[in-house]
């Protein structure tokens, strides 16, 4: 089948992109609350003000004569992530793993010198990545260790999970894998896996790449049936906290697991995709429908997580058959 | 729904007023809806020219009848330092008079009338009462002759119709006997002939006159004026041919004056004598519309674009064609879901490609930005900031445009001469953009915003170049309205794009879901 039908779509409450910029970002997303998440600075510091934790901020860039004063920044660390404060979707960010004898290693393998990441800065300064091209900032992140229970599942970079915050309700959640064919990215729509994760217990439930299904990941050939997200609770009442930070009641949150600090919030979204349906093989549209039939919105993170949980908890999992805990045995395991 | 109930309310004021200033023009004003009607405008100069002598000159000339199915558009009189005068105010037998204290030598003046059939009255014959026949005075051998010419054509007839036709006829009998012959005297001009018929009608007791007019024909110079017959059969007036006896007033026939009043009258001049030249002009109604709107000041066309000056029109006509590609720009990304780079971007390609013709523009499009992104892509390793980089670029664009023209040029293809007509800039900035894709999501992204980009580029510009869209939009700036209600509606869409069932295929396949 090419193209589905309408009415399927209807019926399983897909959210169409027409009805997310008017139903959920024109109506929770205050246009002038869009610079705390579109500049990252700015996100990061709300966050650490919020008790959030977000990577380690090394150093920033804001004038191009800043660019010499790079390799003194860069020499203390072996690790680290450049970035562009107020990038998008990915772009222009550059991982080095490895320092040794003014080369740079890259993730792949591949070789840089200095030179080339000082001219990776001062593109961003320019605000080659920046939305609307306009003059940006630089900063300097340290590198997220990779946690063990995904190092089967990820090609090259770093997995992350998309959580939306619905009033801050996490109603879906997705973890995103980068394979060869997305080159590294975690981009679904390069090629990318997205996982739908169950926001009862944070297995996964289901996968696609490229729209379609898929049972193991492209590069490692590991099935996402043994799939687990650690630290799914705290995972999820981080997501939900970022709604006290922004006020933005639509909102996907990108959470990175770090080996050691267990998961942070490296960037968040105001006008988060639609992929997520595909990878969760649900739609948004009647979790939705529960969130906005609420009557007021409970202050407590916790609590809110624990209504999430116990309402937008997988009733069948796609790709593991059988139930092994209920819902009640779920929330009560994830506040050990 | 507040809000959206006033946005309806809002929309349908905007549309109706739209709708309703469309159909005021079409009904009211008589503008057509659709671009195809189209008038024969008839230019027609009298030049009059006369040799003065020296003495206070009055030139005095016949204009034609304003009838009730023709609509004079423009009537010039002119005359080097004459004095002018209309003479009478009478529809039928108008006059305009020249007048000068004194002149020397050759004098010109001339008439000029712009008129055109217009379809609100049925041509109708005159209605004014015949004089009674005067008996001419003839010589006993006219008269015998004509005497007996009249009983031949009497046996022949029934009634006045018919008789002059039978007369007409006759006259112009290739065979002519003798009685004919002495009658109608060959050498004799058209002004002779017209008098003897008139002579013969009266002798029959029927009223008759002389009606004078012209051929309308296209590039026509010098021409005179043709005589007709006319006669009164006791209700109506008939008008005849009298060089055939056909009744009825040819097509394309102007009157010019009826009766036998003069047609030039000239006082202290000799060598008169007046030609006439005839162009014909295609007007579409909606010009001529507009026209006589300007005299009779018709508010809706007095403060309108029509009364701008013509290159201003000009240029207006492209600009109220961006709100259709605005609205294709809309329907095809919040409808369909195409990804086209940069929001408005498409409509300057359909711009450019109004000026270049279709192919030519793809082909051309596609060339620059294609040689354009491969010395992008050179460029993007030379290590240069942000705004250098895209100046370079624009000068490479330069250069390839100057380039592609030359080539082109002397291999004799001059359609890629229009190269010139895309703007330069938003060339190095497809460019720019392309290239920043290609290097961060790949070339597959650039290929599917490069085709959105262009097919919405192309349905854009198919109907910005269709004649009925650019009529309507430059004749019905109303539209606009119209357009924007729509694009108000579009703007409330929140369904499916026809792109997201594909996207979204998959959702199709098996009936699981998780949703509570």
């Amino acid at each position: 089948m090419f193209l589905t039908s309408v009415k399927r779509l209807r019926s399983m409450g897909i959210i169409g992109m027409n009805q997310r910029n008017f139903g959920l970002i024109g109506r929770y997303n205050p246009r002038h609350l869009y610079p705390l998440v579109d500049d990252k600075l700015k996100t990061k510091r709300l966050a650490q003000e919020a008790g959030i934790t977000v990577p380690q901020l090394l150093g920033t860039l804001h004038y191009h004569h800043d660019v010499k004063q790079l390799k003194d920044m860069l020499s203390a660390y072996s690790q680290f992530v450049i970035k562009p404060v107020k990038g998008s979707g990915g772009k222009g960010i550059l991982v080095i793993t490895e320092q040794d004898h003014n080369l740079y290693y890259k993730p792949s393998g591949d070789a840089v010198k200095l030179s080339h990441i000082e001219r990776h800065v001062s593109n961003i300064l320019s605000g080659l990545h920046s939305l609307g091209g306009k003059p940006d900032s630089v900063m300097i992140e340290s590198l997220i260790q990779i946690d063990p229970v995904f190092a089967d599942y990820s090609y090259e970079g770093i997995p992350d999970l998309r959580v939306i915050v619905l009033k801050g309700y996490p109603i879906m959640a997705m973890l995103r894998l980068a394979t060869h064919a997305s080159d590294g990215r975690a981009n679904l729509h390069q090629g990318a896996v997205g996982v739908g994760i169950d926001i009862g217990t944070g297995e996964a439930l289901h996968a696609v790449q490229y729209g379609d299904p898929v049972y193991f990941h492209p590069d490692t050939r590991k099935p996402f049936s043994n799939l687990t997200v650690p630290h799914w609770n705290k995972l999820l009442e981080l997501a939900a906290a970022c709604y006290e930070m922004t006020n933005l009641g639509y909102l996907g949150v990108d959470i990175v697991l770090d080996r050691d600090q267990g998961p942070m919030i490296i960037e968040l979204n105001a006008r988060p995709g639609l992929s997520i349906q595909v990878a969760n093989f649900a739609g948004l549209a009647p979790r939705v429908a529960i969130v906005e039939a609420l009557e007021d919105i409970n202050p407590d993170p916790q609590s809110r997580v624990q209504f999430s949980k116990r309402n937008f908890a997988a009733v069948r999992n796609l790709i593991r058959p059988r139930r092994r805990r209920t819902h009640h045995t779920a929330s009560a395991l994830s506040f050990s | 729904m507040h809000a959206s109930a006033r946005l309806y309310t809002v929309v349908i004021l905007i549309l109706f007023t739209g709708i309703g200033l469309i159909l005021y023009k079409h009904l009211a004003l008589g503008f057509p809806l659709m671009p195809d009607e189209k008038k024969f405008v008839w230019t027609i100069e009298a030049k009059i020219d006369f040799q003065a002598h020296g003495e206070p000159v009055i030139v005095s000339f016949a204009l034609p009848p304003k009838e009730p199915h023709l609509t004079f558009m423009e009537e010039d009189f002119a005359s080097s330092d004459y004095g002018f005068s209309e003479l009478s105010s009478d529809e039928e037998q108008r006059r305009v008079q020249w007048s000068k204290r004194s002149a020397q030598g050759a004098q010109t003046a001339y008439y000029r009338l712009s008129v055109y059939e217009n379809d609100k009255m049925i041509e109708s014959p005159p209605s004014d009462d015949p004089l009674p026949p005067q008996k001419p005075e003839l010589d006993e051998v006219f008269l015998t002759a004509s005497l007996t010419l009249l009983e031949t054509v009497r046996a022949k007839s029934a009634n006045p119709e018919i008789f002059t036709r039978e007369l007409i006829q006759t006259l112009n009998s290739p065979s002519p006997n003798q009685n004919q012959r002495l009658l109608r005297n060959d050498k004799a001009g058209e002004n002779y002939k017209t008098d003897l018929i008139l002579n013969l009608l009266a002798l029959e007791g029927i009223s008759a006159r002389v009606v004078r007019g012209l051929f309308l024909e296209d590039g026509r110079r010098r021409q005179p004026l043709t005589n007709f017959v006319e006669i009164h059969d006791g209700q109506k007036w008939i008008i005849f041919n009298q060089d055939t006896g056909k009744s009825g007033k040819p097509k394309n026939f102007l009157i010019w004056q009826r009766g036998g009043q003069s047609l030039l009258d000239v006082i202290g001049g000799k060598n008169s004598q007046v030609s006439f030249s005839i162009i014909q002009n295609i007007h579409s109604t909606r010009n001529l519309v507009v026209n006589s709107g300007m005299h009779t000041q018709a508010g809706l066309i007095d403060f309108s674009i029509y009364s701008l000056p013509i290159e201003q029109q000009t240029a207006f006509k492209m600009i109220l064609l961006l709100p259709i590609g605005a609205l294709i720009v809309v329907i095809m990304r919040i409808l369909v879901g195409i990804r086209t780079s940069g929001t408005f971007m498409p409509i300057l390609i359909a711009l450019a490609l109004i000026q270049t013709t279709l192919v030519t523009g793809i082909v051309i499009f596609l060339i620059v930005v294609s040689t354009g992104l491969l010395i992008r892509s050179y460029l993007s390793r030379l290590n240069l900031l942000l705004v250098a980089r895209i100046s370079a670029v624009i000068i490479v664009v330069i250069a390839i445009i100057a380039s592609i023209s030359i080539i082109s040029h002397k291999l004799g293809l001059s359609q890629a001469l229009q190269v010139t007509f895309f703007p330069m800039i938003i060339l190095a900035w497809t460019i720019e953009r392309m290239s920043i894709l290609w290097e961060e999501d790949g070339p597959r992204e650039v290929f599917i915003q490069g085709a959105g980009s262009l097919l919405t580029a192309v349905i854009a510009y198919l109907f910005m170049t269709n004649r009925t869209v650019e009529y309507l939009t430059f004749n019905f700036p109303e539209l606009m309205l119209v357009n924007l209600a729509l694009i108000l509606i579009l703007g409330q869409y929140t369904g499916y794009r026809l792109t997201e069932l594909y996207r979204f295929h998959s959702m199709g396949r098996h009936h699981v879901s998780d949703k509570r």
